[in-house]
């Protein structure tokens, strides 16, 4: 039950219109995805797919605060004087 | 997608590997609960590099493992006898039934389907109007909505021969009975990113508040559960306990809004019995009676006779972190992927089979 996150590459409507379905390419499988559940997405967009359908647009501005996490954890050298002080007591 | 590569980057993975080992000063437990971390906790070798004060155990987040034994027999069932188009994920397909598994059941001439997504037995279903097509709709809070979709789907093209046949199960009430449960060793969990992208993280917080149990929402990647663990680490060793979430890229505060209305438009909250576990309440997902015409279950009335679980296999207490797999006296011997005693041998999700997979060497010898 794989997940991936690909890029929208087209739209198109089925089953007389009542869905919203989505070509997204995974490597060089190119699969269906239900846009039900992300109905603001557009072409060229990144989503999380489960079992075919989408739901989730990946928010970059989050994506990248995972690496400046590292960087604002001055904090860190804190917290270990903090813990080092405790284990001596 | 700009970050990709990075969540995978050995050099950003060493760091916050280096941090957790800077702070920790204590031994802490911490249970992963998604069957895709512990997957890639074990393949990134990550487990080996986590200082020794850092125990990681493997919680009951395999939607395979978790199915019961019964439900497999009922899939056979209707497979074999019934002559349906069985459609499943490649996992579900491979456990044993008491008797056979799906796969056993097709090389014997049963019309059992692998797929990809549960939509794709609703095309199925369209093409072969004079055949009943089930799917068996595993899975945990991330494939409800697919599996919900998919009866959507079939109801609005008029498609009255497909049904789903329901193992839906919930992962916060499973959490609660791991830590409320006496022998419990978890101190902390890392929560399920992909779950908490649907539901979001509403039903957390109690379970924060009422165990003073720190969580954190994680992803998946390396990089994302190892910043998991830091934040984790930080919370245990500071006494706090409070709710985090690593992975905001994908984890809205409200989940998916748009899946939780599909989901409670489709199915209501049952009792359900996890395999290995028992039952726990309100745990699972039925469809609604609404659906009545797309339960399988209901449409096919089977009734089967409970079988009796191998007493050999362990994963009652491999799924609530009480045991780890090579601690199992069948663990790579009797047990093994090509011949498995139980699911989490089965499934990649699985703990048995991903330390099977990635470690089975150096675990062999512990
Ligand atoms: S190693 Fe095999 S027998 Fe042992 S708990 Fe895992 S699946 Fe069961």
């Amino acid at each position: 039950m794989c997940l991936a996150i690909p890029k929208i590459k087209a739209i198109e409507l089925q089953y007389n219109d009542t869905v919203r379905m989505a070509k997204v390419v995974f490597g060089t499988i190119v699969k269906e995805a239900s846009l039900e559940m992300v109905p603001a997405v557009k072409v060229g967009d990144y989503v999380l797919v489960h079992v075919g359908v989408a739901r989730g647009i990946v928010n970059e501005a989050e994506a990248a605060k995972t690496f400046q996490y590292l960087k604002e954890n001055g904090e860190i050298d804190e917290l270990i004087e903090h813990t080092q002080v405790d284990r001596s007591n | 997608m700009k970050y990709l590569e990075e969540y995978r980057d050995a050099g950003v993975a060493e760091q916050y590997l280096a941090e957790i080992k800077k702070i920790v000063t204590k031994k802490w437990t911490i249970m992963e609960i998604c069957g895709g971390q512990t997957h890639s906790l074990v393949k990134n070798g990550l487990l080996t590099l986590l200082p020794e004060n850092i125990q990681m155990v493997h919680g009951p987040g395999c939607p395979v493992c978790v199915t019961p034994l019964n439900l497999i027999d009922k899939a056979v069932y209707l497979a074999e006898e019934k002559k349906v188009i069985l459609c499943s994920f490649g996992d579900m397909i491979r456990v044993p039934g008491s008797k056979q598994s799906l796969l056993e059941a097709k090389a014997n001439g049963a019309d059992v389907r692998i797929l990809y997504s549960p939509l794709e037995a609703v095309k199925i279903a369209e093409q072969n109007p004079d055949k009943e097509v089930v799917f068996f709709a595993v899975g945990f809070e991330t494939t409800a909505p697919a599996n919900a979709l998919s009866v959507l789907h079939a109801q609005r093209a008029g498609i009255t021969n497909y049904s789903i046949l329901t193992s839906h199960v919930l992962v916060p009430p499973a959490m609660e009975a791991i830590i409320s449960d006496e022998d419990n060793v978890v101190q902390g969990f890392l929560a399920a990113g992909h779950v908490c992208a649907i539901m979001g993280l509403e039903e957390y917080y109690p379970l924060v508040e009422k165990y003073t149990l720190p969580m954190v929402v994680t992803g998946f990647e390396p990089v994302d559960l190892l910043q998991g663990i830091l934040m984790l680490v930080k919370q245990l060793e500071n006494g706090v306990a409070k709710l985090e979430n690593q992975y905001a890229r994908v984890v809205p505060e409200n989940g998916n809004p748009s899946a939780r209305k599909i989901i409670a438009d489709v199915f209501e909250v049952s009792n359900r019995e996890w395999r290995g576990i028992g039952e726990i309440s309100l745990s699972g997902y039925e469809l609604r009676k609404e659906f009545a015409a797309y339960d399988a279950n209901k449409k096919f009335n089977v009734q089967i006779e409970a079988a009796t679980e191998s007493k050999e296999c362990i994963a009652g207490d491999i799924l609530r972190g009480i045991k780890k797999p090579h601690q199992c006296p069948q663990f790579g011997k009797k047990c093994n992927p090509l011949h498995p005693l139980g699911a989490p041998m089965v499934s990649s999700e699985g703990a048995c089979a991903a330390y099977f997979h990635f470690s089975q060497a150096e675990y062999a010898e512990a």
